[in-house]
């Protein structure tokens, strides 16, 4: 378990590298999925008031494209 | 022979006219500034629960908001052909909330207080699409009856020359200050709010700052799948309490909460969106968070999108959040006298919270109800639900006009 804990960090990062690193290239008229509405990284404009009463609620916010702290009487 | 001679003539005019010059439109980029789209969004949240921050951890946390948010986004291209585009925000939530009469309960006559909060917001954007390079400056302003905020970011992002990978970093500071409104048991002449004193509708004015460093990274990993991680940054310092908070001690006293000066924060997040199939897609999203002041969290998400038509899709989605209580947490007449800080606020507590829900997305190639300028429109309800009694709903509403 301790190993675990402490090797989380290095097994994400070569997790992640190897997915980025065996990426096939996507052409652009290859991209009619990749461009859907539903697939766009970012959150959608309606969870902007879910966001706000998270960051009110819960202790943690941040690295999800809304408050990272500031601007307002939250957390 | 005539006739020999014109057709000639005629097939040597029209080989001429095959090399002429034509307007070629495709790479023409409009100077004039236009509306690119108009988002409206309304939402209506009603929460409550057992442990009021302002009853010292007990009591109603019964609360409404009514949030709203109207967004213009403008855009042109400048002689240089950079695509610049201007994005304006304008925020108002009128909320009330039973717990806050609490903090003087001699001046409410109705069951609940209430405020309104403003907060608009301009962002300039420009992009070099030969370079795929796009510098972005924002400002931001909030003001609400105890609070008011100053913000300002500045971000740059590349774009790989395959457009596969994106890299952000951004940097971003509020400048806030917290009006110290006390709960009338401790109100003084010079802590301002005292009845028939002179000073009693002023109330001091504290500083809270907020500075964040943001990096994203994008990939595009193949034709059904990306990713994106998040990491912040985040360090505050000034008042970072609340000071209608009351603290109950195991001595009988009472106090307001006190918290530390400063607080480091660092969420790192990933997201994934994967296209299964033809209908459905799975957008998930694992965030882990760590600050100095003994909070860690976790929250994972994940939702799926199920295109019943091109143009119509159903999403249910699950969020599931826990964290652990900041060092500086006790509950209700719990804190020694002898703690240097001390919070009763349950936000700041260990618990866990589930949070479930639909939403509804329609984009018709005709426009919404035959109406061509009403782009899109989404509604989505969520259910939240946590382990220290506090419950919620929220159903919100998007308008989009193209």
């Amino acid at each position: 378990m301790i190993l675990l804990k402490i090797m989380r960090i290095p097994i994400t990062v070569i997790i992640t590298t190897l997915a980025i690193y065996s990426c096939t290239p996507v052409k652009e008229y290859q991209k009619s999925r990749l461009n859907d509405g539903e697939m766009e990284l970012s959150s959608r404009q309606v969870q902007k008031t879910e966001q706000n009463f998270q960051s009110y609620r819960e202790g943690a916010s941040g690295a999800n494209g809304g408050k990272t702290g500031g601007g307002c009487g939250c957390n | 022979m005539k006739k020999i001679c014109l057709v000639v003539v005629g097939l040597y005019i029209h080989l001429f006219a095959a090399f002429s010059q034509t307007i070629d439109s495709s790479n023409y980029k409009s100077r004039k500034l236009k509306i690119e789209e108009v988002n409206f969004v309304s939402s209506y949240y009603h929460q409550d629960g057992d442990n009021s921050a302002v009853l010292g951890g007990i009591g109603t946390e019964k609360l409404s908001d009514y949030a709203n948010n109207f967004e213009v986004k403008l855009n042109n291209y400048d002689k240089r052909k950079r695509k610049r585009e201007w994005d304006l925000n304008i925020g108002i939530d009128y909320y009330t909330s039973a717990s806050s009469d609490s903090i003087d309960p001699h001046t409410v006559s109705s069951p609940s207080h209430e405020d309104l909060r403003f907060y608009p917001s301009i962002a300039h954007v420009i992009t070099n699409e030969d370079k795929g390079i796009t510098a972005a400056f924002t400002g931001y302003f909030s003001i609400e009856s105890d609070y008011e905020s100053y913000g300002l970011s500045g971000s740059i992002s590349k774009t790989s020359k395959d457009k596969s990978r994106e890299f952000t970093t951004k940097a971003q500071a509020y400048l806030d200050r917290v009006k110290i409104i006390l709960p009338i048991e401790f109100r003084t002449p010079e802590t301002g709010g005292l009845y028939g004193a002179p000073n009693e509708h002023d109330y001091p004015w504290k500083p809270r700052n907020s500075f964040s460093t943001s990096f994203t990274l994008s990939q595009i990993i193949n034709q059904r799948f990306q990713l994106m991680g998040l990491l912040d940054l985040v360090y505050q310092d000034g008042f970072l309490s609340l000071p209608f908070h009351r603290v109950y001690l195991k001595d009988g006293t009472e106090k307001t909460e006190l918290l530390p000066s400063s607080r480091f924060k660092v969420p790192i997040g990933i997201r994934a969106n994967y296209f299964l199939g033809d209908r459905f897609i799975i957008r998930a999203y694992y965030r882990y968070y760590r600050d100095d002041w003994g909070l860690i969290a976790h929250t994972a998400d994940i939702e799926t999108p199920i295109k019943i038509t091109p143009f119509f899709s159903i999403s249910p989605f699950y969020r599931f959040y826990t964290q652990t209580a900041i060092r500086y947490f006790a509950p209700y007449m719990a804190h020694l006298p002898t703690d240097e800080y001390y919070s009763s606020n349950y936000d700041l507590s260990s618990f866990n919270s589930h949070f479930f829900g639909i939403g509804f997305r329609t984009i018709p190639p005709k426009g919404v109800l035959g109406i061509r300028q009403i782009n899109m429109l989404e509604l989505r309800y969520g259910h939240y639900i946590t382990t220290n009694t506090l419950y919620s709903n929220v159903i919100s509403l998007n308008v989009r006009f193209k």
